[in-house]
């Protein structure tokens, strides 16, 4: 079974910064990590070859050279092989340029039996990608899944929905979403991180060139959405924290109410 | 002079860091509360491959170097230090000696589970009257046909009754005095091997501390490791390297009770601001951090010196009776900045202080550790 899991490197940070003038994130003294959902994506791949080592694990990622580290983490939990696609023409790309890129890639990767993806990005959450990258590839999708079963030619998938959720069987190859839900990632082994660092290229870095990608269907010229304005919202109102014992906290909140003529006196 | 860490032992750090956070951390006061040998961290340690990581891919282990190591021992016991000293105990004081002594039928038999994290190994020198004058030792190893038959009792051992292998020190010949001790390897389970009493410590609670108690066990001939009486150096070579763990564990619990504290310092509010806004609490987070980062760098060169075959003795004294001194500074100032919290065991800091003056005895006093190094600045 061949699996093709891709991955985003992503800011690691809660307080993302965004530059006032620009309008672009601040990347300067960010620590980067595998987007977190992607773990999740990879972990399933990983519990397969697992279960049979006939199973190859191929990561792939589209970004900056610094997204090598990325999958070098990829590749010291366990998968086989990791692949970036790098190139200056593929900078600035959306959603629709970065699916269009990955599929070129995964048309080299050809035959393969599944595609896992992480639910959505931490830093652009637009979970568009996945599912762009199945329609480029016309193959079925499944999106938010919590659990996944492997049956002949075919999965059948528990798909989170917000009141419960969907049990989906589609055909391989398909391409499925993963959430927080679907297991818990392993860490990195001490072997193979020692094993992928005595490597002298364990990424292979794949160009515009390699791909035979046209340059107006990648990066910024092939998106055809535009960020018009990033911002910090400003707090519109403010917040009170109220502190002591429940007793005092339900009577200091009941205070503020009344006053607030919310309730009345 | 290259003072910043290669992309390996980086990224062994960051896996070591998460695993001690995620894996460990949680369970560091229920093990010390209840004092239970801590077999699930054991356990997921032997998965990731850190329990023999410092040994080579050949024998089993993951092939790091030794500064990997002591940054594994370091991330472990920032959280916990009786995870820090089970990893130790293992790689230092049984892994280490099969390595350098072992032939290669033992080392493939009892080093290539041990290093690659099937079985865990422990180290058994102390007596009751026996602990640095190691010549003074009363466990006797008398020949037999195809072997040795051995009687006695060792103490306060790590790891005792919990693992599976055993390098021990017994008497081949009492009139040669130290020269006259020899090596052997045990297996848990053998006939007349049994673990007797546990010892109730002031730290490190889950890891375990017991009598090991020999009665008329034979010994096959090729169970001895190294050379009859070439024990004592053997066991002197070994602790060598062991003191080097031991130092990563001091620095650890340090570090550990260092970042506890300065996150206290700036929640904790006296006078409507800060404690941490106080020079005088500035001034003992200061030589709390220039001591731990002394310590550290002591600590990874004689880790270095030992991975490029250089001399490390005095390196690993020097390191280990720096890095334990410093855990024992650290570890007080720690509890004292927490006030009357941390004398509570509410907070970490009470757990690492009691956890940190063992590094001070165990694997060679401060005492000794100043002898060896003394004997090498003096000749």
């Amino acid at each position: 079974m061949k699996i093709i899991v891709c991955v985003k490197q992503v800011p690691d940070t809660k307080e993302i910064r965004i530059d006032p003038e620009k309008g672009t994130m601040i990347r300067k003294g960010v620590p980067s990590i595998i987007n977190p959902d992607d773990r999740h994506a990879l972990e399933y791949a990983l519990s397969l070859k697992d279960q049979d080592s006939n199973t190859e694990v191929v990561v792939l990622s589209m970004g900056p050279k610094q997204a090598k580290n990325a999958l070098i983490e990829c590749l010291c939990m366990g998968a086989d092989q990791a692949i970036l696609l790098s190139d200056s023409a593929f900078s600035g790309a959306d959603t629709w340029a970065t699916a269009n890129t990955l599929a070129a890639a995964v048309r080299k990767l050809m035959p393969f039996d599944l595609i896992l993806c992480g639910q959505q990005a931490i830093d652009g959450d637009t979970a568009q990608v996945g599912p762009q990258l199945a329609e480029r590839l016309a193959i079925p999708q499944v999106t938010y899944t919590r659990a996944i079963q492997l049956e002949d030619h075919a999965i059948v998938v528990e798909r989170q929905m917000e009141d419960g959720y969907e049990v989906v069987k589609a055909a391989l190859p398909a391409l499925i979403t993963a959430t927080r839900k679907l297991n818990t990632p392993r860490y990195m082994n001490i072997r193979d991180i020692v094993k992928i660092h005595q490597m002298d290229d364990p990424v292979q870095i794949w160009d515009l060139n390699y791909l035979k990608l046209d340059p107006d269907q990648t990066g910024l010229k092939g998106s055809p959405t535009r960020v018009k304005r990033s911002f910090s919202p400003t707090p519109s109102s403010e917040v009170t924290f109220l502190t002591g014992s429940t007793e005092e906290m339900v009577s200091s909140l009941l205070d503020a109410l009344k006053n607030l003529n919310l309730i009345g006196k | 002079m290259e003072f910043s860490l290669n992309p390996t032992q980086m990224m062994i750090q960051q896996m070591a860091r998460k695993f001690a956070l995620n894996e460990v951390k949680p369970t560091a006061a229920d093990t010390d509360e209840t004092a239970v040998f801590p077999w699930e961290n054991v356990k997921k340690m032997q998965r990731y491959g850190l329990m023999g990581m410092n040994m080579p891919v050949e024998v089993g282990g993951a092939g790091t170097d030794d500064i990997s190591y002591v940054i594994a021992v370091e991330e472990l016991s920032k959280v916990c230090a009786t995870t820090g000293v089970i990893l130790s105990a293992h790689n230092s004081l049984f892994c280490d000696p099969l390595l350098k002594f072992g032939t290669p039928e033992q080392q493939e038999h009892y080093l290539r589970p041990a290093a690659s994290g099937k079985k865990l190994g422990a180290f058994a020198l102390t007596e009751p009257n026996a602990g640095t004058d190691a010549a003074s030792q009363v466990t006797r190893a008398v020949k037999v046909e195809k072997g040795y038959r051995l009687n006695g009792t060792k103490i306060f051992i790590t790891n005792a009754g919990e693992a599976d292998y055993y390098v021990i020190f017994a008497m081949t010949d009492a009139s040669k005095g130290t020269r006259g001790i020899s090596a052997f390897i045990l297996e848990k389970g053998w006939e007349g091997f049994t673990f007797g009493r546990v010892e109730e410590k002031m730290g490190i609670h889950g890891s375990s501390t017991r009598e090991l108690v020999f009665r008329d066990v034979f010994v096959p001939q090729e169970n001895l490791l190294g050379q009859e009486g070439e024990g004592f150096k053997i066991a002197m070579v070994t602790l060598d390297g062991g003191r080097i763990g031991i130092a990563a564990q001091a620095v650890g619990i340090a570090q550990g009770a260092l970042d506890e504290t300065i996150a206290y310092i700036k929640q904790r509010e006296q006078f409507k601001r800060p404690i941490s806004q106080f020079q005088a609490v500035q001034f003992m987070i200061a030589d709390m951090q220039t001591q731990t980062s002394a310590a550290r760098l002591l600590t990874y060169q004689a880790a270095d010196a030992k991975t490029r075959g250089l001399p490390y003795s005095d390196l690993a004294a020097m390191a280990k009776l720096f890095a334990s001194e410093t855990a024992g500074f650290v570890t007080n100032k720690a509890v004292q900045l927490h006030g009357g919290y941390g004398y509570t065991r509410e907070y970490p800091v009470e757990r690492m202080m009691r956890d940190a003056k063992i590094t001070e005895i165990y694997e060679g006093t401060s005492e000794v550790q100043r002898m060896v190094i003394s004997s090498h600045a003096i000749g």
